[in-house]
């Protein structure tokens, strides 16, 4: 498990179960490495500012993390985390890679907006 | 006064922790303001193992006990926040974070640490995270028998090239020089590995591909002849850059845009400090930060002891 603030998902079932309960979700999928823990602080820092969006994390070495990684979205990244934006079940935005606090907020208001 | 500070400390990598930690435990009303992740470059070390008294540690682990060090002494840590204007001029320093938060404070250390360096070849930023990367260790295994490029000839661009043949089935080392800047034993180590192999002389002029990086063009500084190569992967190491955009016209700098300092880590304004990697200095390690901030922490609190607004500390 990734030892970070933010909720886990653990399984597609867990995955599925986030998609269906939430409109807004933000999952990245990545390890405690470098690129990814900077995205991590970042969503836990925006997690109280956009309530109506649910951050997640996911470990990507599990198999099950296939969710993320065989989305056609995803199909050609090849620097972790894999950061996915969904709106209603679907996925709105994805990026590879780390991102910047700023660059992140921007595509949440774009996507999301803040309640 | 609402939201002053005895001193401000701008940057929480290993030497601005450090400054947090040693005036936060002599009572110094401490703020650390970070514009990034705490950690600095820090976190972007997988293991650090020449840190004194610790065999092995990642770059995180440290940062997030530094951190916790520090706030356990009282200090507060502000990151991710965007500083919009700084007043360093003046017994009382003004800083504006996300153009609205004012801070005060009568002094400040500025550690805003390095970042890499970028080729800044067209389609870099296209091609970052699909194809390009700049941390060996996060995206090697997605170049599982692939071809890859390394850029650069330091000890990080020549160690991260050996690790990276683990995966790849060949690297190619390009560097704009006719001779590296590594230790002897990093090149020895790159030389003797058969999956390795070099361009010299030569620096990456664009980066090509549809929604993955495929070809590279390649020119050769002597005799600008350009070469196309077909490429999985290209990790980028030339080193880093100071954080220093915000500081220019602020505060003194050299041609390579670092800090200057004195020897008490003291910059050109009264009340003003740099520690880090920002600063003009030979070598940038983790350790040599941590002393960094140290010195201007020391130097910061015997500093507002004899401003107007002195109080009593103790540092030891």
């Amino acid at each position: 498990m990734l030892r970070t603030n933010l909720t886990h998902v653990l399984s597609e079932q867990e995955h599925s179960k986030l998609l269906q309960e939430n409109d807004n979700v933000m999952i990245c999928c990545g390890r405690m490495g470098p690129m990814c823990i900077p995205v991590y602080e970042s969503m836990e820092e925006l997690e109280g500012e956009y309530k109506n969006v649910k951050f997640a994390d996911m470990e990507f070495d599990i198999p099950d993390s296939r969710v993320i990684r065989n989305l056609p979205e995803c199909r050609s990244f090849q620097g972790l985390p894999f950061v996915v934006y969904y709106k209603n079940g679907n996925v709105v935005k994805a990026t590879s890679s780390i991102q910047s606090k700023e660059q992140i907020t921007e595509i949440l208001d774009e996507h999301f907006g803040k309640n | 006064m609402q939201n002053h500070f005895d001193v401000i400390v701008i940057g929480a990598g290993a030497a601005g922790l450090t400054a947090g930690i040693y005036l936060s435990r002599a009572k110094v009303n401490t703020l650390i303001l970070n514009e990034g992740a705490i950690g600095g470059q820090m976190v972007l070390t997988h293991e650090i193992a020449n840190y004194p008294g610790v065999e092995s540690i990642s770059g995180y682990e440290l940062a997030r006990i530094m951190k916790s060090q520090a706030q356990k002494f009282g200090c507060t840590i502000k990151s991710n926040l965007k500083i919009t204007n700084m007043n360093l001029q003046g017994d009382i320093k003004e800083i504006t974070v996300n153009n609205k938060d004012i801070y005060t404070s009568n002094a400040v250390i500025i550690a805003t640490g390095g970042k890499s360096r970028t080729i800044g070849a067209t389609g870099e930023d296209l091609f970052k995270g699909k194809g390009i990367s700049y941390c060996a260790t996060c995206d090697g295994d997605f170049f599982q028998d692939k071809e890859i490029i390394v850029v650069g000839g330091g000890n990080s661009a020549l160690e991260e090239a050996v690790s990276l043949t683990k995966y790849a089935s060949k690297v190619t080392i390009v560097h704009q020089f006719d001779h590296f800047q590594a230790f002897e034993y990093y090149v020895d180590e790159a030389k003797k590995n058969p999956k390795i192999n070099f361009i010299m002389e030569s620096k990456i002029i664009e980066f090509l591909g549809e929604d993955k990086l495929t070809r590279v063009k390649i020119q050769h500084q002597q005799t600008g002849d350009i070469t196309e190569l077909d490429i999985d992967g290209v990790f980028i190491f030339i080193g880093y850059v100071p954080n220093t955009e915000k500081l220019e016209g602020i505060v003194e700098l050299n041609d390579w845009k670092e800090i200057v300092v004195d020897k008490n880590l003291a910059t050109n304004i009264p009340g003003v400090f740099a520690a880090g990697d920002s600063i003009a200095k030979r070598y940038r390690q983790v350790t040599t930060a941590v002393s960094d901030g140290t010195i201007a922490a020391l130097n910061a609190a015997e500093y507002i002891i004899n401003s107007p607004y002195a109080k009593k500390y103790s540092i030891d």
